[in-house]
């Protein structure tokens, strides 16, 4: 049984990873994972694309066999001093966190925000809290602490100007940052 | 004689002394001032130089007077006579105008230095109350005036003037494409004599003065985008990183003896407040709490620091006891209560207040338990007192805009210092005066 989990786990990390070390060694890659994988159940079946980093967003397969991708959404939005993930934002999350799971070498910036209101000081260590959820929420889906880095840049750093709720709503937000 | 003759290419070259016209990025817009102020008369002062006057000191000890909101300053052309000594006063020309005092004065420019001479005339009294005679440099004529403007609200209000203190402030500005250019600046209290001393395109914050106005500690984001505690010298201009830990590195706040550093680290997990000896360089954790613990704010005895806390599921105002690390909650009334600091008496402190969802500056008086809030705009943050303990500047918005802005510690007096440049934030009173001037007579 336990020597039977190691190969599902290297049957869909070894190929993820060596894609991203080793880009432009493809027949390399593809022999060394069948020395490897003897039952190689899952990719006779369906082979998903390995996540990739495209301007600071994760775009993985669509997961539909079409061999389609989709880009993750990588801005989560938080209640006024709040660091609480919203239900609604799990699901998406959880993919970023399979993400994780499935690529080591994934890298990601969890930057925190908060809105203008309020002292600046507070809303970096809100900013912070918000990032800390996040991240605490990726790793027991999976993620690692070591791919990982948190920042807070509390309410320097709005994404929208205007003096209202639904902008104020907007900023008060957690980004993840994709390396 | 070399050095009348250089100072001479210097006046031919900019026409003036050209330090003396250095634009002001701050305006100053009274919005609320006394209905009863103080009727003063600031007699243009005599320049016995060869040359013109280089500054109008006599406008600008009015303007500060002005700005006051405590003073009601006579204009030039409704004064019937100059005089320039008090045997030239005629008292019941200027109680007919109603004046209560009168401010008269001159200048002795020699090759180095100016002599300004100057006295404040009570007219109900018909004597002088105060006479002064002090020595500047050329360059510190601004200074001087200042100067005078402290001496004459002392002697009309009781209270030590602030006019010859600095503001430090942050400006962000837009610059090219999305980036944004932030700054830390300080200027003389009436929004003059700018002087920039750091630019980043990653965000300034927490700028505070160490207790000799010698050198200001902040968070600066430019080491790889990422927050450090910089104690930057402003007479050598040398700059240190203090701390630079994962996770938050802010809110530094220089204990009254300015040997210790109070500031916020979460290197540990989570926000908490330390001390930084500055000569040891000893870190010492001194909140221990999964919630936020930020904006430490020393009392004047050193003996303990207020700070901002959300353990009780909001934020509030907290006060630590350093001998033996017990916290007391300060602050019940609103559901927002944060970055306090405490007069210099210890009797109230000055915070940001949340009521019906705006944010305002109010002033919690600690024997009464009575909370007075002092402004009426909204997204008011970053309240500091001045050194007189009469004035509270803070941030607040205009258009869309951040600004400046005062309001004396009753709530009466109100004025906007709205800026040329960009968002204005974060204005820090300097606890010492910019220049002292040695009194000779």
């Amino acid at each position: 049984m336990i020597f039977q989990g190691a190969k599902r786990f290297f049957g869909v990390t070894i190929p993820a990873f060596l894609l991203i070390g080793c880009a432009s060694q493809g027949p390399e890659y593809a022999e060394s994972t069948e020395n490897l994988i003897e039952e190689s159940v899952v990719q006779e079946s369906y082979e998903p694309a390995a996540p990739r980093v495209e301007a600071g967003k994760l775009v993985v397969d669509s997961g539909d066999k079409s061999g389609g991708s989709q880009t993750l959404v990588g801005i989560f939005l938080f209640d006024f001093d709040q660091a609480i993930v919203r239900r609604a934002a799990h699901a998406e999350l959880n993919k970023h966190a399979s993400a994780l799971a499935g690529d080591r070498f994934l890298r990601v910036r969890i930057e925190g925000h908060a809105d203008e209101r309020g002292t600046r000081e507070y809303n970096l260590a809100l900013g912070e809290r918000r990032a800390d959820a996040v991240r605490a929420y990726l790793v027991s889906q999976g993620a690692s602490n070591s791919q990982i880095e948190v920042i807070s840049y509390g309410e320097e750093k709005p994404i929208v100007s205007g003096k209202n709720e639904r902008s104020w709503a907007k900023n008060r937000r957690v980004e993840l940052v994709y390396r | 004689m070399y050095k009348k003759n250089l100072l001479n290419l210097f006046i031919c070259l900019f026409g003036f002394y050209p330090f003396l016209h250095l634009n002001g990025e701050l305006r100053i817009e009274i919005t609320q001032g006394l209905d009863k102020a103080v009727k003063i008369a600031v007699v243009p002062f005599a320049w016995r130089g060869k040359r013109n006057s280089p500054a109008k000191l006599d406008q600008i000890i009015a303007n500060d007077l002005r700005i006051s909101g405590r003073f009601e300053p006579l204009k030039k052309e409704n004064m019937l006579s100059f005089p320039e000594n008090e045997s030239e006063i005629f008292v019941r020309d200027w109680r007919i105008l109603g004046t209560e005092y009168l401010v008269f004065g001159h200048l002795e420019p020699n090759e180095v230095e100016v002599k300004l001479h100057f006295a404040i005339y009570d007219v109900a009294k018909a004597a002088i109350v105060r006479r002064r005679t002090v020595n500047g440099l050329p360059r510190e004529l601004r200074d001087m005036a200042h100067y005078v403007s402290d001496q004459i609200f002392e002697v009309v209000t009781g209270t030590e003037g602030s006019f010859s203190t600095q503001i430090m402030y942050v400006t962000a500005e837009k610059s090219v494409g999305d980036k944004s250019l932030y700054a830390l600046n300080i200027a003389d209290s009436d929004g003059w004599g700018v002087r920039r001393i750091l630019e980043s395109e990653e965000p300034i914050l927490s700028a505070t003065w160490s207790p000799d106005s010698r050198a200001v500690a902040y968070v600066s984001f430019e080491l790889d985008g990422r927050p450090g505690v910089f104690l930057h010298d402003l007479l050598t201009d040398k700059r240190e990183v203090l701390t630079r830990f994962a996770g938050l590195n802010g809110a530094p706040s220089f204990s009254p003896d300015g040997k210790t550093l109070a500031l916020v680290l979460s290197k540990d997990g989570n926000p908490d407040i330390y001390l930084l000896d500055l000569v040891t360089r000893d870190l010492r954790r001194i909140t221990r709490h999964y919630g936020i613990d930020t904006e430490p704010s020393w009392s004047a005895d050193g003996e303990s620091i207020i700070f901002t806390s959300n353990r009780g599921g909001q934020p509030q105002i907290y006060q630590l006891r350093l001998e033996d690390l017990q916290i007391q909650r300060l602050t019940f009334e609103g559901d927002y209560n944060a970055k306090a600091s405490l007069l210099r008496d210890g009797s109230a402190l000055v915070m940001v207040h949340r009521r019906d969802g705006v944010f305002h500056i109010a002033m919690l008086n600690l024997q009464t338990g009575m909370l007075n809030v002092l402004t009426e705009t909204s997204l008011d943050e970053s309240p500091s007192v001045a050194p007189n303990g009469s004035l509270v500047i803070y941030a607040t918005q205009e258009n869309g805009e951040g600004i400046l802005a005062t309001v004396s510690v009753d709530g009466l007096v109100k004025f906007n210092l709205p800026s040329s440049s960009g968002d204005v934030r974060e204005p820090a009173w300097s606890p010492n005066k910019k220049k002292i001037f040695e009194i000779f007579e």
